[in-house]
């Protein structure tokens, strides 16, 4: 083995060397990627009818998450001439894997999107504008789709790029249990409440907050649950659909990051948050080792499976008493791939989705979420005395306060792995200044922007 | 690399046939030239397309400004130059020298000590459940063994409740989530994979030293310190120099472990240059710029390399 390693003499250098320069003249002469902007006709004419002909509609599916596949059979049931094949990866394997899978020639039709500027800029994307009038998309509550919307560089305006497959909502779920035995007789109705609880099961010998930070920054939940009361959350969203001017050092994010800072020396986060992961919140939580987590409505059936009638669900409080609820709410966004075989089959899903009574209540069953549509819809209810009751009603109660904005970790493609995350880490740990925080995030983000 | 070469046909075979006069001659050795190349065209095929096309690939892409997809800008060394001023990534390369101390130094140190050790019970059953035992962690898959290793290492874990139950609850913390123990319980877990490795390669070199120089240095009055010294350690220079080699390439190139247990947090603490390459690309979409560091560690595990190579290819004593 020893001499395998070390022998190599000059002549096969000399071989090796040439053979690399053949290569690189073979490769080098072009630069790589290939321009494919307006390759799109937009005003192509496109059918709402679905017809008998056997169409087989690939799609790229969350794993973890079944209502993807759940739709889809249904949807086979009611339209036997349309089958499913359907692929399944983790988010952040889709994350990595959509632009080369919706750039190759097996592009799926319908395929479950990341931050989605990129991919239109791209033109990997088919602009849905013409099914959204087509199929009157207008009927929905704008807001809804806003942030489905790519224009020039920009998002929460322009042309339509998404649907959701369920609409989440975020806030804080508690153990009732937990909550009984420190006091808390009902949900607090602001921040500085929601402190003195708090502190009141810190002293209490009750894990005040279980929330990870391992991998992705679980902790960015609570800070933009902060972020989204200390200041107009019109600021917040400007940053995430990244408008121009828009910037996190504000004194919002700022006192939302000293918040964070202090419930970290308080410790009302685990001391090691930094090594837990989403999977390890969870199971603490159901174990009954933790009092809130800061967490969205996908994962209520689960809840009310592992730990039935024990945990509650509240909209992250106001600042002043009465104020508006604003909470991170986004679509399970899919998007129709600009190669897809099948366009006008997958819009029809898609419209289906929305407005099909056994497809909206799938969508609150099995995804937990509210199905969106239009408005003069009902919303199917869920059991009462569940958790996926309170969050749907959260839902509820968040659209008609206009209350919904995007998740700040969805800014830009890199944001919540190269600087929400790694900074988050440090700060709780106390390696981060609030005021270094936010400069940090702010530079990754003009960074990413500039390029 | 050089199995794939190591077949082909060398130019001594030309300059043999440019000596031999007759055409006859000359025929018969370019056919077996020929063939010979033949033979080994399906590794070289392989070999082209599978190494160093990709190889001559991240070289260009790490001179273009490019997001994988669309059109890519020409940016010269640009990618080079943020590699070498960014502290960020200055950090993430410091981290992997960190590494090599817990992936290279410790288990080639502690392999030396295992292996004479078990070096004269290397027969029989009982050695050869030894070397099962030692060769274990080889054989476990990577993710595997860091899933199994952040288990040990989190704040329940065997590792903290065993401090408790010895009354060092002071110490006890998540050992994967602190910054100040992330990068070497990291190492740590390194360590114990590549452990069995250097141990195996080491007690095997120690069966082929010939006894008769034990029995002289003992004869000389030589104790197991000196015998090991003087002996053992120059008989295993190339031995040494195999595991040193293997082990710095997996410090260097190491993503399996730090992936799974630490996803390169708390904070950059344990981002090693291979997580940052696939972070880059794959999902800060920066082709070029994870291109780039990717040609700077080549060259990084080269420059570590290479010298190990030419000490331990010294003539055996």
């Amino acid at each position: 083995m020893a001499e395998l390693l070390t022998k190599f003499p000059r002549r096969r250098t000399v071989l090796l060397a040439s053979l690399l320069a053949v290569g690189m003249t073979a490769t080098a002469c072009s630069a790589p990627g290939e321009d494919r902007s307006s390759t799109q006709k937009p005003d192509a004419a496109v059918k709402t009818e679905l017809g008998t002909d056997p169409i087989t509609l690939d799609m790229y599916a969350e794993t973890g998450f079944p209502l993807a596949k759940a739709l889809a059979d249904e949807f086979s049931k009611q339209h036997s001439n349309v089958k499913f094949n359907i692929r399944e990866d983790q988010f952040t394997v889709i994350v990595e894997n959509a632009p080369r899978v919706m750039a190759s020639d097996n592009s799926p039709d319908i395929i479950r999107l990341p931050t989605m500027v990129d991919l239109v800029k791209d033109d990997l994307l088919k602009n849905l504008d013409p099914y959204f009038t087509a199929y009157g998309w207008d009927k929905f509550p704008a807001s809804q789709l806003m942030q489905l919307r790519v224009g020039e560089n920009t998002r929460g305006t322009g042309s339509l790029y998404g649907m959701g497959l369920g609409y989440s909502v975020t806030g804080v779920f508690y153990n009732k249990k937990l909550a009984s035995q420190i006091g808390m007789t009902q949900p607090p109705a602001t921040v500085a409440e929601f402190e003195e609880l708090l502190a009141k099961a810190k002293t209490g010998g009750v894990q005040p907050i279980m929330q990870f930070n391992k991998n992705t920054a679980g902790i960015n939940f609570p800070h933009q649950a902060l972020q989204n009361q200390f200041g107009d959350p019109t600021q917040v969203a400007d940053w995430i659909f990244q408008k121009p001017g828009a910037t996190f050092d504000t004194p919002a994010a700022l006192k939302a990051t000293q918040t964070i800072q202090k419930w970290a020396q308080a410790g009302y986060f685990t001391k090691d948050a930094n090594a837990l992961d989403y999977a390890g919140m969870v199971g603490e939580f159901q174990k009954g080792n933790g009092l809130f987590m800061f967490n969205g409505d996908w994962e209520s059936a689960n809840l009310d499976k592992s730990m039935p009638g024990n945990v509650g669900f509240f909209l992250f409080p106001t600042e002043s008493p009465g104020g508006k609820h604003v909470a991170m709410s986004a679509p399970n966004t899919f998007g129709v791939s600009a190669k897809a075989k099948n366009p006008d089959a997958a819009a029809y899903f898609l419209n289906w989705v929305h407005t099909n009574a056994k497809a909206r209540e799938i969508s609150v069953t099995v995804g937990g979420s509210s199905p969106g549509g239009p408005s003069d819809l009902p919303v199917p209810s869920a059991a009462p005395n569940t958790v996926l009751a309170e969050t749907l009603k959260a839902s509820q109660q968040l659209g008609a306060e206009n209350g919904a904005v995007d998740f700040t970790a969805n800014a830009t493609g890199g944001i919540f792995a190269a600087a929400i995350t790694p900074e988050m880490q440090k700060l709780i740990a106390g390696q981060q200044t609030p005021e270094g925080y936010v400069k940090a995030v702010q530079a990754e983000y003009q960074k990413e922007l500039s390029r | 690399m050089t199995s794939a070469l190591g077949s082909a046909p060398t130019g001594r075979d030309d300059r043999r046939t440019r000596t031999t006069p007759t055409r006859a001659h000359r025929f018969r050795w370019a056919r077996a030239a020929g063939t010979g190349w033949l033979y080994v065209l399906p590794a070289l095929v392989m070999y082209a397309v599978f190494v160093l096309r990709p190889l001559v690939l991240t070289l260009q892409y790490s001179l273009y400004d490019w997001n994988g997809i669309g059109v890519a800008r020409w940016v010269g060394l640009d990618n080079y130059l943020t590699v070498f001023t960014d502290s960020d990534l200055l950090k993430i390369i410091g981290n992997a020298i960190v590494l090599i101390v817990f992936f290279s130094f410790i288990p080639v140190a502690l392999g030396l000590l295992v292996a004479s050790m078990v070096r004269r019970i290397t027969t029989g059953a009982f050695g050869t459940v030894v070397r099962t035992i030692l060769f274990l962690p080889q054989v476990i898959p990577l993710v595997a063994a860091g899933i199994a290793w952040s288990w040990l290492l989190s704040s329940n874990g065997l590792v903290n409740q065993a401090l408790r139950a010895v009354g060092l609850g002071g110490v006890a913390r998540a050992w994967l989530g602190d910054f100040d123990t992330a990068l070497p319980a990291v190492g740590v877990i390194g360590a114990w994979v590549l452990l069995g490795l250097c141990t195996i390669l080491l007690v095997t070199g120690m069966s082929k030293i010939d006894p008769a120089l034990y029995e002289a240095a003992r004869l000389d009055g030589a104790g197991p310190v000196r015998e090991f010294l003087a002996v053992t350690l120059p008989s295993l220079r190339q031995e040494i120099g195999v595991c040193l080699t293997v082990t710095i390439i997996a410090a260097l190139a190491s993503f399996d472990i730090v992936y799974i247990s630490t996803s390169g947090g708390p904070g950059l603490q344990t981002t090693v240059p291979g997580l940052e390459i696939y972070r880059l690309a794959f999902s800060q979409r920066q082709v070029g710029l994870a291109s780039a560091l990717a040609v700077v560690l080549m060259l990084l595990v080269l420059a570590c390399v290479l010298p190990i190579q030419r000490l331990s290819r010294g003539e055996k004593p």
